[in-house]
């Protein structure tokens, strides 16, 4: 019963979607307003198909319904609540039709949010995004289809993968990278619909970057979760492999960051338009690629599940994306030529373009390492990986770069730069970093790249402070403002400005944990019997013995382990095997002794019967920690940038206000930000 | 030409230069790090080809074949290419403290070099776990990738840095 609801309401989707995507693109290429009601149908009726197919499965897994195939798989009568929902995307054929609702959610909110804008426009848009829609619920009805029955019924499953269960971090990481990934159809949608109309004005370049923004934000927050839960439960000391489907998270990520900066020079010199399309583009094209990596089982990774039937479907999807979006671009380039020019090498614009630059070169070399594998197989027949050492060679210039950029780049002005002007701005920051650099050699820290990331950090980080700051400081001073009302004014008549600096200063936190974690990381791994010691970066570990426990889904042996501090405080930490009821293999976790300064990280290798002996595996990361309390700062400065600003006839209601504005280059960037 | 389009020109090719560059220094690098999937089979087939480069290294713990230094520290084993009896082996060393599964008969992926004194030499070892990263696929076995060998199955299991 609950399959055949739910298979219906996948085959309405797909009809709802293949609808609306022909009359939307038809109706819009025709110049013709009358589809773009049935359109706008077509979205609801879409939606809650996605919605009522969920609903069911949810409801499925909920009541234990083994008669359908992927409950069976996942599910099992001992189940705790909590993570019978979260099964729902514990396994291909359940993410996918997850996949199915988040990308139904994105194309209505972003209908009903711009129900206002020119309906011809809308029309192309959502017809778009209801094609990529087409695509995904034939995925569900077809080759994904979670709605295989079973007969004989069995009695049980064998309940999700126990990694799922592990750790609070599965459940929320993979919403938030769905989020991510999915959120790109809006741009790809909104990024079509002007090339097929031949113009993009700026009417529509502020919802495409609020859009990528937005799905950008949800990128992040879910690249750090993940990394942070590979750190917490995974074991092996780290939180970045370089895996295959780590970089698939990674490489969108890495030119939407791009757009979001080349659309700036779009909008300020009418230059980089071709450019910063296809960069919208291509973002949408690697998200589909990143799903394909991730589910379609073609890589052996922590997040594959096995070899499946989507792989062809995938690489058919991908094909008809690129002929399409290098046609579209090479047929509507012409509209799209740039009306500015750069004037000065050290201007703002010519920062960006290098900041462009550097991130395509990232994402170049980082898919270069990703594919290579495959190429290779498929070509040559050899077997090979491509080594972490590829990545880390690769990308620690690139990181350093972007660095330096995001220094030098909110210190540069639009257009000529006054050079005098900009000396004495430099000299402050540089030597701060020169200084910070010089302290920690003094400090002991040794090593080129980690010296300079330290220094540099410190530069864009003086930079960008001062940057935020000026304006409150200004309005305090001249408009006699609080502390928290300038605070607070300058960040609402700037706010993409002002938040785009706070994400920066989240980014800055990010680079330098991940060089102190990764340069000055202590290792040692050993097996100890009860009462010997352990030393590794003046903590001290005693193996006290093993104990066991039971909880209600999983039964674990935990090795106490004593940890005197560097400080001499004393506690004690229980690094644990977990064995599941219906898996052989152990599976540990790893216990973490946190502080802002630095993690101690203890993981169970193994021991031996009745605990005479254990073997761990032990780790220092300075900082590390740092890299998800990032978060916060992400997201508020992502919020800041993303606030709905009050129209423009509402900002002009202010025009006393915007007269004595500070005279900060580029205050008024919140211009067409709506 | 006018100095418009020369400038145009000029930043074409200076891009032209600097992709060429990149790429030039990414596959160069790639091919310094590429890590090659063999069993010992296929590894011993190599000749000297096998010396240096980083191998992962996939086969089954030779039955009776693991021995301990009296320290506890260091591990001698033979990694085996299948389990039947005179199957292509070769003796492996390992500093790395093995998972609690490692065992007589169990699939191993090690990683490490290989040189001329027919040791391979590993900085870490991986055991082929029936679960970690996959889900069964509906109709297959739990058992049956448990057995399997292929280096790739488990190859990022750890992913260990």
């Amino acid at each position: 019963m609950n399959a055949t609801i739910g298979y219906g309401l996948v085959l309405g989707a797909v009809a709802c979607a293949a609808f609306g995507a022909v009359v939307g693109l038809v109706s819009g290429l025709r110049r013709n307003e009358a589809g773009s009601p049935w359109v706008m149908r077509a979205v609801w009726g879409f939606f809650a198909c996605m919605a009522g197919s969920n609903l069911t499965m949810v409801y499925a897994l909920l009541t234990d319904d083994f008669s359908i195939k992927y409950v069976a798989q996942v599910g099992s009568r001992a189940t705790p609540t909590v993570f019978k929902v979260v099964s729902l995307w514990s396994a291909l054929e359940g993410s996918i039709l997850f996949w199915g609702i988040i990308m139904a959610s994105f194309v209505l909110a972003f209908a009903l949010a711009h129900r206002d804008e020119h309906k011809r426009y809308m029309s192309l848009a959502l017809g778009t995004m209801l094609a990529v829609g087409v695509f995904f619920s034939f995925l569900i009805a077809g080759p994904a289809n979670p709605w295989h029955t079973l007969s004989p019924v069995p009695p049980d499953g064998p309940g999700p993968n126990p990694l799922l269960q592990n750790h609070i971090l599965m459940v929320i990481h993979p919403p938030m990278l769905y989020l991510g990934y999915v959120g790109m159809t809006v741009p790809f949608g909104i990024a079509v619909a002007g090339l097929l109309r031949g113009e993009i004005g700026d009417a529509w370049m502020a919802p495409l970057r609020r859009w990528t923004l937005l799905a950008w934000t949800f990128l992040s927050v879910g690249i750090i979760l993940g990394s942070w839960w590979a750190y917490a439960v995974l074991g092996w000391g780290g939180y970045w492999a370089w895996d295959p489907v780590e970089n698939a998270s990674f490489l969108p990520w890495l030119t939407a960051t791009a757009f979001m900066h080349s659309t700036m020079v779009q909008e300020r010199k009418q230059m980089l338009r071709l450019w910063t399309m296809s960069l919208a583009l291509g973002s949408f094209i690697l998200t589909i690629l990143g799903t394909f990596m991730t589910r379609s089982g073609i890589f052996n990774s922590v997040h594959s599940f096995t070899q499946s039937d989507i792989g062809p479907t995938f690489l058919v999807f991908i094909a008809i994306l690129l002929v399409l979006s290098i046609g579209l671009l090479a047929t509507r380039g012409h509209l799209l030529v740039a009306q500015g020019q750069i004037h000065s090498v050290l201007s703002r614009e010519t920062s960006i373009l290098v900041n462009n630059l550097v991130f395509v070169a990232i994402t170049f070399t980082v898919l270069l390492g990703t594919l290579y594998p495959l190429i290779s197989e498929a070509v040559r027949g050899v077997r090979v990986s491509v080594g972490e050492p590829y990545f880390n060679k690769m990308a620690v210039p690139g990181g350093i770069a972007v660095l330096f950029l995001m220094g030098v780049g909110p210190m540069l002005p639009w257009g000529t730069p006054d050079k005098a002007a900009l000396r004495r701005q430099f000299i402050i920051p540089a030597s701060v970093g020169l200084v910070v650099a010089l302290a920690c050699y003094v400090a002991g820290l040794r090593g080129f790249y980690p010296l300079l990331t330290f220094g540099l950090a410190s530069f864009a980080t003086v930079i960008t402070l001062r940057e935020l700051v000026a304006p409150v400081r200004v309005r305090m001073s001249e408009r006699k403002e609080g502390l928290l009302t300038a605070v607070v004014q300058s960040a609402s008549k700037a706010r993409r400005r002002f938040g785009g600096y706070v994400v920066h200063l989240g980014i800055v936190i990010i680079i330098v944990a991940v060089a102190a974690s990764s340069a000055y990381v202590q290792h040692t791994s050993g097996t100890l019997r009860v009462g010997q010691t352990l030393t590794l970066g003046g903590y001290q570990l005693e193996y006290l013995g093993v104990s066991e426990g039971q909880e209600p889904h999983r039964t674990y042996m935990a090795a106490r382990v004593k940890v005197t501090t560097p400080g001499g405080a004393v506690q004690e930490f229980q690094p644990r095997l977990n064995y599941y009821e219906r898996s052989t293999d152990p599976i540990g976790t790893p216990a973490v002794r946190e502080s802002p300064k630095e993690d101690l990280y203890m993981s169970l290798m193994a021991f031996s019967q009745g605990g005479a002996t254990a073997s761990l595996n032990v780790w220092v990361f300075p900082l590390v920690g740092w890299i998800w309390y990032s978060i916060p700062v992400l997201v508020l400065g992502s919020l800041i940038a993303l606030w709905p600003s009050r129209r423009r006839v509402a900002v002009g209601a202010s025009a006393p206000a915007t007269g004595a504005a500070p005279p900060v280059p580029g205050s008024d960037m919140n211009r067409g930000a709506a | 030409m006018t100095p418009v389009a020369r400038n145009r020109l000029i930043l074409v090719g200076a891009l032209l230069v600097a992709g060429a560059g990149l790429a030039v220094v990414a596959f160069g690098k790639i091919g310094d790090n590429l890590v090659y999937y063999w069993s010992p089979a296929e590894m011993l087939g190599q000749g000297e080809k096998a010396y240096g480069p980083t191998i992962r290294l996939g086969g089954v713990v030779k039955p009776g074949s693991i021995q301990w230094n009296a320290e506890h520290t260091t591990l001698h084993f033979h990694v085996a290419t299948d389990h039947t009896p005179g199957s292509a082996s070769v003796l492996v060393r390992s500093t790395e403290v093995p998972p609690q599964m490692f065992r007589d008969g169990i699939g191993v992926v090690v990683e490490g070099t290989f040189d001329k004194s027919q040791v391979f030499a590993s900085n870490r070892l991986m055991v082929n776990h029936s679960n970690e990263y996959r889900a069964p696929k509906p109709g297959e076995e739990p058992r049956k990738w448990q057995e399997t060998v292929e280096g790739s199955t488990t190859a990022s299991a750890t992913g260990a840095q």
